[in-house]
Protein backbone atom coordinates (compact mmCIF):
# COMPACT_ATOMS: atom_id res chain seq x y z
CA UNK A 1 0.00 0.00 0.00
CA UNK A 2 1.58 3.37 -0.93
CA UNK A 3 2.12 5.80 1.92
CA UNK A 4 0.66 9.53 1.73
CA UNK A 5 4.18 10.56 1.44
CA UNK A 6 5.05 8.39 -2.02
CA UNK A 7 1.92 10.87 -3.14
CA UNK A 8 3.19 13.85 -1.99
CA UNK A 9 6.79 13.17 -3.37
CA UNK A 10 5.58 12.46 -6.68
CA UNK A 11 4.15 16.24 -6.36
CA UNK A 12 7.63 17.17 -5.31
CA UNK A 13 8.85 15.33 -8.51
CA UNK A 14 5.96 16.92 -10.95
CA UNK A 15 5.33 13.12 -11.86
CA UNK A 16 0.98 14.03 -13.00
CA UNK A 17 0.71 10.56 -14.00
CA UNK A 18 1.90 8.93 -11.19
CA UNK A 19 0.15 11.46 -8.23
CA UNK A 20 -3.15 10.69 -10.55
CA UNK A 21 -2.07 6.90 -10.56
CA UNK A 22 -0.98 6.81 -6.55
CA UNK A 23 -4.13 8.95 -5.52
CA UNK A 24 -6.56 6.04 -7.52
CA UNK A 25 -4.71 3.90 -5.04
CA UNK A 26 -4.85 5.23 -1.33
CA UNK A 27 -8.87 6.23 -2.35
CA UNK A 28 -8.94 2.19 -3.22
CA UNK A 29 -7.45 1.58 0.15
CA UNK A 30 -9.86 3.55 2.02
CA UNK A 31 -7.97 6.07 3.48
CA UNK A 32 -10.42 9.11 4.11
CA UNK A 33 -10.22 11.72 1.21
CA UNK A 34 -9.60 14.48 3.73
CA UNK A 35 -6.51 12.92 4.80
CA UNK A 36 -5.24 12.17 1.11
CA UNK A 37 -5.51 16.18 0.58
CA UNK A 38 -4.23 17.06 3.60
CA UNK A 39 -1.43 14.49 4.09
CA UNK A 40 -0.41 13.82 0.47
CA UNK A 41 -1.69 16.51 -2.10
CA UNK A 42 -1.04 19.45 -0.06
CA UNK A 43 1.64 18.29 1.79
CA UNK A 44 3.66 17.60 -1.20
CA UNK A 45 2.81 21.80 -2.45
CA UNK A 46 3.94 22.74 0.65
CA UNK A 47 7.21 21.47 0.22
CA UNK A 48 6.89 22.66 -3.05
CA UNK A 49 6.06 26.27 -1.85
CA UNK A 50 9.18 26.44 0.61
CA UNK A 51 11.44 25.13 -1.56
CA UNK A 52 10.31 27.86 -4.47
CA UNK A 53 10.80 30.21 -1.43
CA UNK A 54 14.25 29.41 -0.45
CA UNK A 55 14.77 29.49 -4.36
CA UNK A 56 15.52 26.12 -4.38
CA UNK A 57 13.93 25.35 -7.30
CA UNK A 58 12.15 27.71 -9.74
CA UNK A 59 8.95 28.89 -11.73
CA UNK A 60 8.70 25.31 -14.32
CA UNK A 61 9.08 23.20 -11.06
CA UNK A 62 6.18 24.92 -9.03
CA UNK A 63 4.07 24.33 -12.86
CA UNK A 64 5.18 20.98 -12.71
CA UNK A 65 4.11 20.08 -9.27
CA UNK A 66 0.68 22.30 -9.82
CA UNK A 67 -0.25 20.26 -12.48
CA UNK A 68 0.73 16.98 -10.80
CA UNK A 69 -1.58 18.46 -7.56
CA UNK A 70 -4.33 19.20 -10.22
CA UNK A 71 -4.56 15.51 -11.87
CA UNK A 72 -4.49 14.85 -7.79
CA UNK A 73 -7.78 16.69 -7.58
CA UNK A 74 -9.19 15.37 -10.75
CA UNK A 75 -9.29 12.05 -8.49
CA UNK A 76 -10.31 13.32 -5.35
CA UNK A 77 -13.14 15.83 -6.43
CA UNK A 78 -15.81 13.76 -6.86
CA UNK A 79 -15.40 12.04 -2.57
CA UNK A 80 -14.10 15.06 -1.16
CA UNK A 81 -17.72 16.34 -2.52
CA UNK A 82 -19.50 13.32 -1.57
CA UNK A 83 -18.26 13.72 1.89
CA UNK A 84 -19.18 17.11 2.20
CA UNK A 85 -16.09 18.10 3.12
CA UNK A 86 -15.14 21.76 2.09
CA UNK A 87 -12.43 23.98 0.60
CA UNK A 88 -10.68 25.36 3.52
CA UNK A 89 -11.76 28.34 1.84
CA UNK A 90 -12.93 29.96 -1.85
CA UNK A 91 -10.86 33.31 -2.91
CA UNK A 92 -10.94 35.20 -5.99
CA UNK A 93 -8.12 36.76 -7.48
CA UNK A 94 -7.46 39.49 -9.97
CA UNK A 95 -4.79 41.93 -11.01
CA UNK A 96 -6.69 45.37 -11.08
CA UNK A 97 -8.57 47.53 -13.18
CA UNK A 98 -5.71 49.07 -15.93
CA UNK A 99 -2.87 46.46 -14.88
CA UNK A 100 -2.07 43.84 -16.99
CA UNK A 101 0.82 42.19 -15.26
CA UNK A 102 -0.30 39.14 -14.22
CA UNK A 103 2.80 36.75 -13.79
CA UNK A 104 2.75 37.48 -9.83
CA UNK A 105 -0.71 37.02 -9.44
CA UNK A 106 -1.12 33.82 -11.44
CA UNK A 107 1.87 31.98 -8.90
CA UNK A 108 -0.35 33.30 -6.19
CA UNK A 109 -3.33 31.65 -7.55
CA UNK A 110 -0.89 28.39 -7.30
CA UNK A 111 0.20 28.72 -4.52
CA UNK A 112 -3.27 28.95 -2.86
CA UNK A 113 -4.62 26.24 -4.90
CA UNK A 114 -1.69 24.39 -3.34
CA UNK A 115 -2.46 24.81 0.10
CA UNK A 116 -6.14 23.76 -0.69
CA UNK A 117 -8.07 27.17 -1.30
CA UNK A 118 -10.38 27.46 -4.29
CA UNK A 119 -9.32 30.32 -6.43
CA UNK A 120 -11.38 31.99 -8.61
CA UNK A 121 -9.19 33.96 -10.91
CA UNK A 122 -10.56 37.13 -12.94
CA UNK A 123 -7.58 37.37 -14.62
CA UNK A 124 -5.86 40.78 -15.20
CA UNK A 125 -7.68 44.88 -15.94
CA UNK A 126 -10.19 43.79 -13.12
CA UNK A 127 -12.56 46.18 -12.15
CA UNK A 128 -13.52 46.69 -8.76
CA UNK A 129 -17.71 45.83 -9.30
CA UNK A 130 -16.75 42.70 -11.58
CA UNK A 131 -14.20 41.63 -7.97
CA UNK A 132 -16.81 42.40 -5.19
CA UNK A 133 -19.69 40.82 -7.62
CA UNK A 134 -17.76 37.35 -8.52
CA UNK A 135 -17.09 37.42 -4.56
CA UNK A 136 -19.88 37.75 -3.00
CA UNK A 137 -21.67 35.48 -5.79
CA UNK A 138 -18.94 32.89 -5.59
CA UNK A 139 -19.40 32.94 -1.62
CA UNK A 140 -15.75 33.85 -1.55
CA UNK A 141 -13.92 34.80 1.84
CA UNK A 142 -11.11 36.43 0.51
CA UNK A 143 -10.50 38.96 -2.49
CA UNK A 144 -6.90 38.90 -3.26
CA UNK A 145 -5.86 41.71 -5.82
CA UNK A 146 -2.63 42.59 -7.52
CA UNK A 147 -1.26 45.99 -9.10
CA UNK A 148 2.27 46.36 -10.63
CA UNK A 149 1.77 49.97 -11.54
CA UNK A 150 1.77 52.60 -9.21
CA UNK A 151 -1.26 54.08 -11.53
CA UNK A 152 -3.46 51.25 -10.84
CA UNK A 153 -3.11 50.76 -7.12
CA UNK A 154 -5.44 53.29 -6.36
CA UNK A 155 -8.19 50.88 -7.89
CA UNK A 156 -7.61 48.66 -4.75
CA UNK A 157 -8.76 51.46 -2.86
CA UNK A 158 -11.97 51.61 -4.52
CA UNK A 159 -12.41 47.47 -4.03
CA UNK A 160 -12.21 48.23 -0.60
CA UNK A 161 -14.59 51.00 -0.71
CA UNK A 162 -16.76 48.96 -2.57
CA UNK A 163 -17.49 46.54 -0.34
CA UNK A 164 -17.24 48.76 2.79
CA UNK A 165 -20.35 50.85 0.79
CA UNK A 166 -22.35 47.49 0.32
CA UNK A 167 -21.30 46.22 3.94
CA UNK A 168 -19.44 43.56 2.57
CA UNK A 169 -16.23 43.97 4.86
CA UNK A 170 -15.75 41.64 7.79
CA UNK A 171 -17.56 39.17 5.19
CA UNK A 172 -15.10 39.35 2.32
CA UNK A 173 -11.58 40.29 3.23
CA UNK A 174 -8.90 41.59 1.03
CA UNK A 175 -5.35 41.21 0.82
CA UNK A 176 -3.10 42.81 -1.52
CA UNK A 177 -0.03 42.50 -3.33
CA UNK A 178 2.66 43.57 -6.19
CA UNK A 179 6.24 44.82 -6.60
CA UNK A 180 5.02 48.52 -5.78
CA UNK A 181 2.66 47.53 -2.83
CA UNK A 182 3.61 48.07 0.32
CA UNK A 183 2.60 46.90 4.15
CA UNK A 184 2.00 50.74 4.95
CA UNK A 185 -0.08 50.96 1.13
CA UNK A 186 -2.38 48.31 2.64
CA UNK A 187 -2.95 50.08 5.94
CA UNK A 188 -3.45 53.08 4.02
CA UNK A 189 -6.44 52.06 2.08
CA UNK A 190 -7.90 50.18 4.47
CA UNK A 191 -7.09 46.46 2.94
CA UNK A 192 -7.06 43.83 5.95
CA UNK A 193 -3.46 42.26 4.59
CA UNK A 194 -0.94 42.52 2.50
CA UNK A 195 1.21 39.71 1.34
CA UNK A 196 4.64 40.59 -0.12
CA UNK A 197 5.14 37.20 -2.05
CA UNK A 198 2.98 34.09 -3.10
CA UNK A 199 4.42 32.37 -0.43
CA UNK A 200 3.57 35.04 1.87
CA UNK A 201 0.42 35.32 0.48
CA UNK A 202 -1.29 31.75 1.52
CA UNK A 203 0.12 32.60 4.84
CA UNK A 204 -1.52 35.74 4.99
CA UNK A 205 -4.83 34.55 3.36
CA UNK A 206 -4.80 31.33 5.76
CA UNK A 207 -4.82 33.70 8.84
CA UNK A 208 -7.65 35.96 7.43
CA UNK A 209 -9.73 32.79 7.31
CA UNK A 210 -8.66 32.04 10.48
CA UNK A 211 -6.76 28.58 9.06
CA UNK A 212 -3.30 29.17 9.76
CA UNK B 1 25.66 54.63 -40.31
CA UNK B 2 28.50 52.53 -39.83
CA UNK B 3 26.82 48.91 -39.51
CA UNK B 4 26.31 48.59 -35.63
CA UNK B 5 28.29 45.33 -35.09
CA UNK B 6 31.22 46.85 -36.57
CA UNK B 7 31.00 49.69 -33.71
CA UNK B 8 30.10 47.12 -30.99
CA UNK B 9 33.33 45.29 -32.83
CA UNK B 10 35.49 48.21 -32.48
CA UNK B 11 34.87 48.62 -29.07
CA UNK B 12 32.37 51.66 -28.82
CA UNK B 13 30.01 52.16 -26.01
CA UNK B 14 26.49 52.91 -27.68
CA UNK B 15 23.55 54.17 -25.52
CA UNK B 16 20.10 52.73 -25.75
CA UNK B 17 16.76 54.74 -24.46
CA UNK B 18 14.76 54.57 -21.68
CA UNK B 19 11.23 53.34 -20.67
CA UNK B 20 8.41 52.89 -22.84
CA UNK B 21 5.30 52.24 -21.23
CA UNK B 22 5.21 54.67 -18.54
CA UNK B 23 5.56 57.68 -21.34
CA UNK B 24 2.99 56.30 -23.07
CA UNK B 25 0.57 56.50 -20.15
CA UNK B 26 1.58 60.06 -19.91
CA UNK B 27 0.50 60.12 -23.33
CA UNK B 28 -2.73 59.11 -23.09
CA UNK B 29 -2.33 55.47 -23.72
CA UNK B 30 -5.98 54.04 -21.61
CA UNK B 31 -4.94 52.05 -18.49
CA UNK B 32 -5.66 48.24 -19.45
CA UNK B 33 -5.05 48.98 -23.00
CA UNK B 34 -1.54 47.42 -24.22
CA UNK B 35 1.37 49.68 -25.19
CA UNK B 36 0.94 48.19 -29.11
CA UNK B 37 -2.66 50.09 -29.55
CA UNK B 38 -0.92 53.55 -29.62
CA UNK B 39 0.89 52.71 -32.63
CA UNK B 40 -2.79 52.44 -34.51
CA UNK B 41 -4.51 55.52 -32.62
CA UNK B 42 -1.56 57.94 -31.72
CA UNK B 43 1.69 56.86 -33.90
CA UNK B 44 2.41 60.71 -33.66
CA UNK B 45 3.11 60.00 -29.22
CA UNK B 46 5.89 57.17 -30.72
CA UNK B 47 7.73 60.18 -32.69
CA UNK B 48 7.51 62.29 -29.99
CA UNK B 49 9.05 60.01 -27.68
CA UNK B 50 11.36 58.79 -30.25
CA UNK B 51 12.38 61.98 -30.42
CA UNK B 52 12.84 62.87 -26.70
CA UNK B 53 14.74 59.92 -26.08
CA UNK B 54 17.00 60.73 -29.55
CA UNK B 55 17.44 64.33 -28.04
CA UNK B 56 18.82 62.73 -24.84
CA UNK B 57 21.74 61.18 -26.96
CA UNK B 58 20.60 57.40 -27.28
CA UNK B 59 22.26 55.87 -30.27
CA UNK B 60 19.75 53.26 -30.26
CA UNK B 61 15.37 53.87 -30.17
CA UNK B 62 13.43 50.96 -29.51
CA UNK B 63 10.27 50.65 -30.93
CA UNK B 64 6.94 50.09 -29.45
CA UNK B 65 6.92 46.33 -30.47
CA UNK B 66 7.79 44.36 -27.21
CA UNK B 67 4.24 42.94 -27.07
CA UNK B 68 3.72 42.54 -30.94
CA UNK B 69 4.33 39.24 -31.53
CA UNK B 70 0.63 37.49 -32.88
CA UNK B 71 0.32 35.31 -30.06
CA UNK B 72 0.75 38.44 -27.47
CA UNK B 73 -1.56 40.47 -29.45
CA UNK B 74 -4.58 37.64 -29.22
CA UNK B 75 -4.34 37.96 -25.31
CA UNK B 76 -6.25 41.43 -26.52
CA UNK B 77 -7.79 40.30 -29.76
CA UNK B 78 -5.24 42.71 -31.50
CA UNK B 79 -3.94 39.85 -33.30
CA UNK B 80 -4.93 40.69 -36.60
CA UNK B 81 -2.98 43.73 -35.92
CA UNK B 82 0.10 41.88 -36.04
CA UNK B 83 0.88 43.68 -39.20
CA UNK B 84 0.23 47.37 -38.63
CA UNK B 85 1.71 47.16 -34.81
CA UNK B 86 4.66 46.40 -35.85
CA UNK B 87 5.05 47.93 -39.49
CA UNK B 88 4.05 50.92 -38.24
CA UNK B 89 6.12 51.24 -35.16
CA UNK B 90 9.28 50.66 -36.89
CA UNK B 91 8.62 53.62 -39.31
CA UNK B 92 7.76 55.89 -36.24
CA UNK B 93 11.00 55.12 -35.15
CA UNK B 94 12.83 55.13 -38.31
CA UNK B 95 11.23 58.62 -39.30
CA UNK B 96 13.32 60.06 -36.15
CA UNK B 97 16.25 58.19 -35.75
CA UNK B 98 16.95 58.71 -39.53
CA UNK B 99 20.83 58.52 -40.02
CA UNK B 100 21.39 59.58 -36.47
CA UNK B 101 20.20 56.36 -34.23
CA UNK B 102 19.88 52.52 -35.06
CA UNK B 103 16.64 51.03 -34.98
CA UNK B 104 15.83 48.38 -32.57
CA UNK B 105 13.07 46.27 -32.43
CA UNK B 106 11.65 45.02 -29.53
CA UNK B 107 10.89 41.86 -29.23
CA UNK B 108 9.41 41.12 -25.63
CA UNK B 109 7.80 37.47 -24.46
CA UNK B 110 4.84 35.95 -25.90
CA UNK B 111 3.15 35.89 -23.00
CA UNK B 112 2.41 31.93 -23.27
CA UNK B 113 4.29 29.43 -21.39
CA UNK B 114 5.59 26.77 -23.23
CA UNK B 115 5.16 22.90 -23.13
CA UNK B 116 5.56 21.04 -20.54
CA UNK B 117 4.74 24.04 -18.07
CA UNK B 118 2.34 25.73 -20.16
CA UNK B 119 0.27 24.84 -23.46
CA UNK B 120 2.24 26.88 -25.87
CA UNK B 121 4.16 24.46 -28.59
CA UNK B 122 7.25 25.45 -29.89
CA UNK B 123 6.32 25.87 -33.11
CA UNK B 124 3.66 28.28 -32.46
CA UNK B 125 5.81 30.18 -30.50
CA UNK B 126 8.77 30.09 -33.40
CA UNK B 127 6.17 30.84 -36.23
CA UNK B 128 4.46 33.75 -33.55
CA UNK B 129 8.06 35.23 -33.32
CA UNK B 130 8.68 34.65 -37.36
CA UNK B 131 6.03 36.89 -37.75
CA UNK B 132 6.63 39.42 -35.93
CA UNK B 133 10.30 39.90 -37.06
CA UNK B 134 9.62 39.54 -40.51
CA UNK B 135 7.50 42.36 -40.21
CA UNK B 136 9.94 43.94 -38.52
CA UNK B 137 12.80 43.53 -40.59
CA UNK B 138 10.76 44.20 -43.76
CA UNK B 139 10.02 47.83 -42.33
CA UNK B 140 13.49 48.36 -41.66
CA UNK B 141 14.92 47.78 -38.06
CA UNK B 142 18.44 48.02 -37.90
CA UNK B 143 18.85 45.44 -35.02
CA UNK B 144 16.60 43.12 -33.17
CA UNK B 145 16.02 43.20 -29.84
CA UNK B 146 14.64 39.90 -27.66
CA UNK B 147 14.31 41.06 -24.18
CA UNK B 148 12.34 40.55 -20.92
CA UNK B 149 13.07 36.70 -21.50
CA UNK B 150 12.98 34.94 -18.59
CA UNK B 151 12.74 31.26 -20.10
CA UNK B 152 15.73 30.25 -22.32
CA UNK B 153 14.14 27.98 -24.54
CA UNK B 154 11.36 31.17 -25.36
CA UNK B 155 14.41 33.28 -26.19
CA UNK B 156 16.12 31.00 -28.40
CA UNK B 157 12.96 30.68 -30.59
CA UNK B 158 12.94 34.30 -31.18
CA UNK B 159 16.69 34.31 -31.75
CA UNK B 160 16.46 31.87 -33.99
CA UNK B 161 12.90 33.13 -35.68
CA UNK B 162 15.26 36.28 -36.32
CA UNK B 163 18.24 34.73 -37.89
CA UNK B 164 16.19 32.70 -40.04
CA UNK B 165 13.96 35.66 -41.33
CA UNK B 166 17.67 37.88 -41.73
CA UNK B 167 20.89 36.14 -40.81
CA UNK B 168 22.57 39.30 -41.25
CA UNK B 169 20.73 41.59 -38.64
CA UNK B 170 22.10 41.87 -35.60
CA UNK B 171 20.29 40.53 -32.44
CA UNK B 172 20.41 41.44 -29.32
CA UNK B 173 19.26 39.08 -26.77
CA UNK B 174 18.93 40.07 -22.94
CA UNK B 175 17.07 38.16 -19.75
CA UNK B 176 15.84 39.50 -16.98
CA UNK B 177 17.44 37.92 -13.41
CA UNK B 178 16.09 38.42 -9.69
CA UNK B 179 18.51 38.56 -7.31
CA UNK B 180 18.38 34.78 -5.15
CA UNK B 181 20.96 33.53 -2.39
CA UNK B 182 22.78 31.48 -5.39
CA UNK B 183 23.28 34.49 -7.22
CA UNK B 184 21.32 35.93 -10.62
CA UNK B 185 18.18 33.58 -11.83
CA UNK B 186 15.60 34.19 -13.63
CA UNK B 187 11.73 33.53 -12.42
CA UNK B 188 12.27 29.88 -14.80
CA UNK B 189 15.70 29.32 -13.40
CA UNK B 190 18.12 30.40 -15.75
CA UNK B 191 21.79 31.28 -14.48
CA UNK B 192 23.62 33.85 -16.21
CA UNK B 193 26.06 31.26 -17.40
CA UNK B 194 22.98 29.01 -19.01
CA UNK B 195 22.01 32.35 -20.80
CA UNK B 196 24.75 34.01 -22.30
CA UNK B 197 25.70 30.06 -23.43
CA UNK B 198 22.28 29.31 -25.06
CA UNK B 199 21.64 32.67 -26.26
CA UNK B 200 24.89 32.38 -28.08
CA UNK B 201 24.32 29.13 -29.29
CA UNK B 202 20.77 30.38 -30.84
CA UNK B 203 23.02 33.21 -33.19
CA UNK B 204 22.56 36.38 -30.79
CA UNK B 205 25.03 38.66 -31.73
CA UNK B 206 25.13 40.38 -28.64
CA UNK B 207 24.07 39.08 -24.70
CA UNK B 208 22.95 40.42 -21.56
CA UNK B 209 20.57 41.61 -19.50
CA UNK B 210 17.48 44.55 -19.23
CA UNK B 211 14.93 44.78 -16.48
CA UNK B 212 14.61 43.41 -13.17
CA UNK B 213 15.36 46.01 -9.97
CA UNK B 214 18.03 48.33 -10.60
CA UNK B 215 21.51 49.10 -11.39
CA UNK B 216 23.19 47.74 -8.10
CA UNK B 217 21.67 44.23 -9.05
CA UNK B 218 23.02 44.47 -12.84
CA UNK B 219 26.52 45.13 -11.94
CA UNK B 220 26.97 41.51 -10.65
CA UNK B 221 24.87 40.26 -13.71
CA UNK B 222 27.32 42.25 -16.21
CA UNK B 223 30.33 40.84 -14.37
CA UNK B 224 28.81 37.14 -14.47
CA UNK B 225 27.52 37.80 -18.14
CA UNK B 226 31.64 38.97 -18.96
CA UNK B 227 33.30 36.20 -18.05
CA UNK B 228 30.79 33.91 -19.39
CA UNK B 229 30.72 35.39 -22.76
CA UNK B 230 33.05 36.76 -25.61
CA UNK B 231 30.11 38.50 -27.21
CA UNK B 232 29.37 41.88 -26.42
CA UNK B 233 27.28 42.83 -23.57
CA UNK B 234 23.99 44.99 -23.42
CA UNK B 235 22.56 46.25 -20.05
CA UNK B 236 19.18 48.48 -19.47
CA UNK B 237 18.61 48.50 -16.38
CA UNK B 238 15.08 49.68 -14.55
CA UNK B 239 15.59 52.85 -12.68
CA UNK B 240 14.94 50.68 -9.06
CA UNK B 241 11.66 49.26 -8.19
CA UNK B 242 8.57 52.18 -8.53
CA UNK B 243 7.22 53.11 -5.12
CA UNK B 244 3.68 55.00 -4.42
CA UNK B 245 4.53 57.65 -2.38
CA UNK B 246 1.58 60.00 -1.59
CA UNK B 247 0.03 58.89 -4.70
CA UNK B 248 2.97 59.86 -6.69
CA UNK B 249 5.18 57.13 -8.59
CA UNK B 250 8.26 57.46 -6.95
CA UNK B 251 11.45 55.85 -8.68
CA UNK B 252 14.71 55.42 -6.54
CA UNK B 253 17.61 55.94 -9.26
CA UNK B 254 18.47 59.56 -9.95
CA UNK B 255 19.93 59.77 -13.64
CA UNK B 256 23.04 60.86 -11.80
CA UNK B 257 23.46 57.99 -9.50
CA UNK B 258 22.52 55.33 -12.40
CA UNK B 259 24.96 57.15 -14.49
CA UNK B 260 27.57 57.29 -12.05
CA UNK B 261 27.37 53.38 -11.58
CA UNK B 262 26.90 52.55 -15.18
CA UNK B 263 30.63 53.57 -15.14
CA UNK B 264 31.31 50.11 -13.63
CA UNK B 265 29.40 48.68 -16.79
CA UNK B 266 31.67 50.56 -19.06
CA UNK B 267 34.43 49.01 -16.87
CA UNK B 268 33.40 45.42 -16.80
CA UNK B 269 33.27 45.84 -20.77
CA UNK B 270 29.46 46.13 -21.82
CA UNK B 271 28.89 47.95 -24.90
CA UNK B 272 25.35 48.59 -24.79
CA UNK B 273 23.94 50.76 -21.76
CA UNK B 274 20.39 51.94 -21.52
CA UNK B 275 17.67 51.59 -19.25
CA UNK B 276 14.30 49.97 -18.81
CA UNK B 277 10.57 50.14 -16.69
CA UNK B 278 11.24 53.71 -14.55
CA UNK B 279 13.84 55.75 -16.82
CA UNK B 280 13.14 58.81 -18.23
CA UNK B 281 15.25 61.13 -21.58
CA UNK B 282 17.34 62.57 -18.53
CA UNK B 283 18.34 59.13 -17.15
CA UNK B 284 19.63 58.75 -21.03
CA UNK B 285 21.37 62.19 -20.94
CA UNK B 286 23.02 61.49 -18.04
CA UNK B 287 24.20 58.15 -19.48
CA UNK B 288 25.15 59.97 -22.55
CA UNK B 289 27.21 62.59 -20.96
CA UNK B 290 28.71 59.49 -19.02
CA UNK B 291 29.66 57.51 -22.02
CA UNK B 292 31.39 60.46 -23.64
CA UNK B 293 33.26 61.06 -20.95
CA UNK B 294 34.95 57.65 -21.18
CA UNK B 295 38.40 57.99 -23.10
CA UNK B 296 37.52 57.83 -26.49
CA UNK B 297 33.92 56.57 -26.00
CA UNK B 298 35.25 53.01 -25.47
CA UNK B 299 34.68 50.18 -23.03
CA UNK B 300 37.34 50.51 -20.70
CA UNK B 301 38.57 47.08 -20.90
CA UNK B 302 38.83 45.17 -23.86
CA UNK B 303 36.81 41.63 -23.85
CA UNK B 304 38.79 38.50 -22.96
Amino acid sequence: MPALTEVADAIIRGDHAGVAALTRQVIREGIPPKTILDDGLIAGMTVVGDRFRSHEIFLPDVLLAAKAMYAGMDELRPLLIREGVPPIGRVVIGTVRGDLHDIGKNLVGIMLKGAGFEVIDLGHDVAPEKMVRAAEEQGAAVIGMSALLTTTMPVMRETVELLRARKLDGAIRTVVGGAPVSEAFARDIGADAYGFDAGNAVDVVKALVGRA
Amino acid sequence: MRPLLERLAAGDVLVGDGAMGTMLLERGLPPGRPPESVTLSNPEALEEIARLYLDAGADLLETNTFGGSPLKLALYGLEAETEAVNREAVRAARRVAEGRAYVAASCGPCGRLLEPYGDATADAVYGSFRWQIEVLVDAGADCIFVETMTDLVEAQLAVRAAKSVSPRTPVVATMTFDRTPRGPYTIMGVSVAAAADGLEQAGADAVGSNCGTGIEDMIPIAREFRAASRLPLAIQPNAGLPRAVGGRTVYDETPASLAERAKELAAIGVSIVGGCCGTTPAHIAALRAMVDGLPGGRRASPRP
